[in-house]
């Protein structure tokens, strides 16, 4: 049976991995090669590297930081971060990633999933989606809608500029355009270490036929379990309770075993 | 021992290249038919559409030259679909090394997610390819196209249904996984492969 999947996030700023709590205040986290060589060894199932300076502070590239994971990590990895256009996607590609993730740069222009799909492939293309739940708009927007209700709405650049877009309506537009994946993160939930968006999870997962990767919100054991069979995820997302060692993903996994989840055993 | 990669329009040539250095092998990325045809051992890995992948190989005249390999062939994930007869994906012929099509997968329930991304188990394998390796070892998927059991099949998985995740005719064989990128599971099938 198909495995859920536990992916460690390393969010790479100046070659270093960093974590924001809510994308502010950021904690040094350690050499990236080596905590992703370490989580493959501990039984991670893949990697996802984001370049968290590039959208706000101009393209960084990484791409050394690529080839060196590549050269010496054995199981699949996704670098985000920056990507604006092809060229971007096809110099990570030819790096060596596996998938690369888009985020503002496809809310911008939609036009880009369409474009990585047909040059290299649904698989390669994950649309990463931060949004939040916007419980009272702009005082400006409000007077266009004053019936107002709470609702989940996309936003751009680490969270700080609203898009307006309804995070539902744009995940599938996404997989109509092309998308192979949504790593989908709840700003409300990311760094409070208070469990995933379950319910939008289920939402997601339920209305999508590609796989949803949760993110934002892990704390506990259990919080990866209820992603799992509460949200519906096929994969779940963490960062630091792996950088600061508070879950161990063999223990983790031996957990989500008991508790019925699938999860890939490394038996050799 | 010298071992060629297939160099064409297919993404994810590289990963292969990393995953034999870390075997100690340094391979030859090449369309050079001189040198394919020499190697020992050939890799046919990658990952793309069918239609663009065998235009590609029809103008370059690798089709005829890939068919006709005498030694130990690894056809990987793309490339194992286009060992095969003929695809979905495009409706596109193929290289018919494996007397089988490629259909698209059709999910079954919403939990049946296309592409099929991640690990799943390996289960009746045969063949030296999967020596030493038991049978449930998982392996890493990319995939929405996927080959049916058939005579060659050398390993099986099951996703939405049971699909051959591995082939092997004569000095052919292949896999649907990727075993560049599925750990120490993957470095041991490798090993396998480079040990015909």
């Amino acid at each position: 049976m198909l495995a859920k999947r536990i992916i460690p996030c390393l969010d790479v700023k100046d070659g270093t991995t960093v974590k924001g709590i809510n994308f502010i205040n950021f904690r040094d986290a350690g050499d990236p090669v080596e905590l992703g060589r370490q989580y493959s060894e501990h039984g991670a199932d893949e990697l996802v590297y984001l370049d968290i300076t590039a959208s706000h502070e101009g393209r960084k590239t990484f791409l050394d930081l690529v080839r060196r994971v590549a050269a010496n990590i054995n199981i699949p990895f996704t670098v985000g971060g920056g990507i604006n256009e092809l060229k971007d996607v096809d110099a990570l590609l030819n790096a060596g990633a596996d998938k690369v993730s888009v985020n503002s740069a496809a809310i911008r222009r939609p036009e880009l999933i369409g474009e990585i799909a047909k040059n290299f492939g649904s698989q390669v293309c994950v649309v990463a989606i931060d949004a939040n739940i916007v419980e009272k708009p702009e005082p400006t927007f409000r007077l266009n809608h004053p019936q107002w209700i709470p609702q989940w709405i996309c936003f751009l650049n680490g969270g700080r500029i609203s898009t307006g877009k309804n995070l539902f309506d744009w995940a599938k537009e996404a997989e109509n355009r092309g998308a192979g994946e949504i790593l989908f993160t709840s700003m409300k939930h990311d760094g409070v270490k208070n469990g995933y968006a379950n319910e939008a999870l289920r939402t997601l997962s339920l209305s999508l036929g590609i796989p949803i990767i949760a993110s934002g919100g892990a704390g506990t054991k259990e919080h990866f379990r209820d992603a799992f069979i509460e949200g519906k995820s096929d994969a779940a997302l963490a960062a630091s309770v792996f950088h600061f060692g508070e879950i161990a993903i063999s223990e983790l996994k031996a957990y989500l075993a008991e508790e019925g989840v699938v999860v890939r055993k490394i038996s050799i | 021992m010298t071992v060629a990669i297939v160099k064409y329009n297919a993404g994810n040539i590289y990963s292969v290249d990393y995953a034999l250095k870390r075997l100690g092998i340094d391979p030859l990325i090449t369309a050079d038919k001189e040198i394919l045809q020499k190697a020992d051992k050939v890799i046919f890995p990658g990952q793309g559409e069918a239609t663009q992948t065998m235009q590609y190989l029809k103008a370059h005249r690798l089709d005829e030259l890939i068919v006709g390999f005498k030694q130990p062939v690894l056809g990987i994930c793309i490339g194992m679909q286009l060992m095969c007869k003929f695809s979905e994906e495009g409706n596109v012929d193929c290289l018919g090394i494996f007397d089988t099509p490629v259909l698209k997968f059709h999910p079954q329930k919403q939990e049946n997610k296309i592409p099929h991304i991640g690990w799943n188990n390996l289960a009746n394998l045969k063949s030296d390819l999967y020596r030493e390796i038991p049978d449930g070892i998982f392996t890493y998927f990319v995939h929405s196209y996927y080959v049916p059991v058939n005579e060659h099949t050398i390993a099986e998985t099951d996703y939405i249904l049971n699909f051959s995740a591995s082939m092997h005719k004569d000095n052919f064989y292949a896999t649907q996984f990727h075993p560049e990128k599925s750990g120490s599971a993957g470095e041991l099938i490798l090993k396998n492969f480079l040990n015909l």
